[in-house]
């Protein structure tokens, strides 16, 4: 019976794609429309061969590659997002809690948190060049707004009366800080996670296209300017597909972690 | 020899004019009594009750809880808050034991008690739950054991039963009868409802407010242990009417 309901909702979901595919693909075949965008059969042609052909000898860069680029980009995200992880929540806990870390940081973070992270470009180049660490910054730049902000607000927001009663059972600063302040933020820092993950793959597919020779930002702008807008194609849906991928990891994660916060809205 | 004593104590709120929140306080309280802090929301009942916690500071005047000085709050003063104030993301047993284990007190010193304690407040069944699974008045329950676990010796109780249905209010006040019965800690209760003073107190300062002062000190004449039925009595009625016209007189 449930899944009867579910399976409709996911039927009624899909209306509207189908409808714009099959168009897609019928005024796509006709003729004089060839050029401008590849039908959906082609694009699923190309990204087959970008997956699953043999690489040739360098002369076609979208045969086999996909799983090599789709892990170049992973991997910056991976690592610029989890430095912005261990960087922004003790950071954003200390400045929610203490007046002194708050006002040495916060100004500074506030001031420099409008420059867009795509602003930051040429000053990454600058700095470390073409390689690697240049997107990773940009990464960490990108995922570390959000989480030290939302951690902050989170860590501002506890509950006085919580504070109150575990001073009251003896609690020292330290074990307010990791017993009461940091469980009562971990809403708001998994709501701060999931902004700035999202913004760390903005933040790779922006670098890759600029500031390093591979990922799926990379092959994205290269496979454009060679004219493979078959590619461009299957190059979006694998970015979306990994943002959606990588969030759900961090929601079943927050699932696991916060049962006292769901049951609570139930 | 007093269990808490205060003595021409002040607080003063900065602003536009100054809010006086408390006028010359003065109150003694001997180990083992039962007070009850009563009157109308703004006489600064709930801010003595802090004050007396230690989470303000007076303004100026006298606050000594066992002959020392409160400085900040601390464990041989427990505190039940109006909403419970529990750890909404520890089970009751982890919130019963969070008091000891943050002192760094072996398991085998307060599991013992812990357990006894929620047994006391009737939660045994419960020891898993989280408090999102509780109703408002098992979650007081938790609140009363957790601090019974404490050791504490002064209970400071801000309406507790406050929110609570009448049903629900009257078990919980039968309960904290009982608990004071068996282990006498001294218990300073801040109420606004007239009934639920008599019926638990040894002694009822009544407070009026703006500035927040105490207006008068009575004796409830009931004797112990005391059951549902002393609130029919005619020492009860007679306790209530002096309570109401007081408050008249002051109000009116």
């Amino acid at each position: 019976m449930k899944t009867t309901v579910h399976f409709k909702q996911l039927m009624l979901g899909l209306v509207i794609p189908t409808v714009v595919v099959v168009l897609w693909q019928v005024t796509g075949s006709m003729p004089g429309m060839a050029g401008i965008l590849p039908t959906p059969l082609l694009v699923l042609e190309g990204w087959h061969s970008w997956i699953f052909a043999k690489p040739g000898m360098g002369l076609n860069p979208y045969l086999g590659t996909w799983l090599a680029n789709v892990e170049y980009s992973s991997m910056r995200v991976a690592q610029g997002f989890t430095l912005a992880a261990l960087v922004g929540v003790p950071l954003g806990l200390l400045i929610g809690w203490s007046k002194f870390i708050s006002q040495m940081f916060d100004p500074m973070i506030q001031s420099l948190r409008p420059i867009p992270i795509t602003a930051w470009l040429p000053f990454s180049i600058a700095v470390f060049g073409i390689r690697d660490i240049g997107s990773i910054f940009l990464i960490f730049l990108g995922g570390f707004y959000a989480i030290v902000v939302n951690t902050t607000q989170g860590a501002r927001d506890v509950d006085r009366n919580l504070v109150r009663a575990a001073l009251m059972m003896g609690a020292s600063r330290t074990q307010l800080l990791l017993r009461v302040v940091l469980p009562a933020a971990m809403p708001s820092i998994f709501t701060g996670l999931r902004i700035g993950l999202g913004i760390s793959w903005t933040a790779v597919i922006v670098s890759e296209m600029v500031a390093v020779k591979s990922g799926l930002g990379y092959v994205l702008w290269d496979a454009y300017y060679v004219g493979r807008m078959d590619i461009v194609l299957a190059d979006m849906v694998s970015i979306g597909a990994m943002g959606y991928i990588s969030d759900r990891i961090i929601v079943f994660i927050e699932r696991k972690m916060l049962v006292w916060r769901i049951l609570q809205s139930h | 020899m007093s269990n808490i004593s205060v003595k021409d104590l002040c607080k003063t709120y900065p602003g536009q004019p100054p809010v006086k929140a408390l006028d010359r306080i003065d109150l003694e309280v001997p180990p083992g009594e039962f007070v009850a802090l009563l009157g109308p929301s703004g006489c600064g009942k709930s801010t003595l009750l802090n004050l007396i916690a230690g989470f303000e500071s007076p303004t100026s005047g006298v606050l000594q809880v066992e002959q020392k000085a409160v400085l900040a709050p601390g464990p041989d003063r427990g505190v039940v808050f109006q909403e419970a104030a529990l750890f909404p993301w520890l089970t009751v047993w982890e919130n019963v034991v969070f008091g000891p284990k943050v002192q760094g007190l072996p398991k085998a010193e307060y599991e013992e008690r812990a357990n006894e304690m929620i047994s006391i407040v009737g939660l045994q069944d419960f020891k898993n739950h989280l408090p999102v699974q509780l109703s408002g008045g098992m979650r007081q329950r938790v609140g009363i054991a957790r601090i019974l676990t404490l050791g504490s010796r002064v209970l400071l109780m801000d309406e507790p039963f406050g929110a609570l249905d009448a049903q629900t209010r009257l078990t919980m006040q039968e309960l904290l009868l009982s608990v004071w019965q068996k282990l006498k800690p001294t218990i300073i209760f801040v109420t606004h409802d007239i009934d639920e003073a008599i019926f638990l107190s040894n002694t009822i300062y009544v407070m009026s407010a703006r500035p927040g002062r105490i207006q008068s000190k009575l004796v409830v004449p009931l004797a112990r242990p005391r059951t549902v039925a002393d609130t029919a009595s005619e020492a009860f009625s007679a306790m209530k009417l002096e309570i109401l016209n007081l408050i008249r007189h002051t109000h009116g």
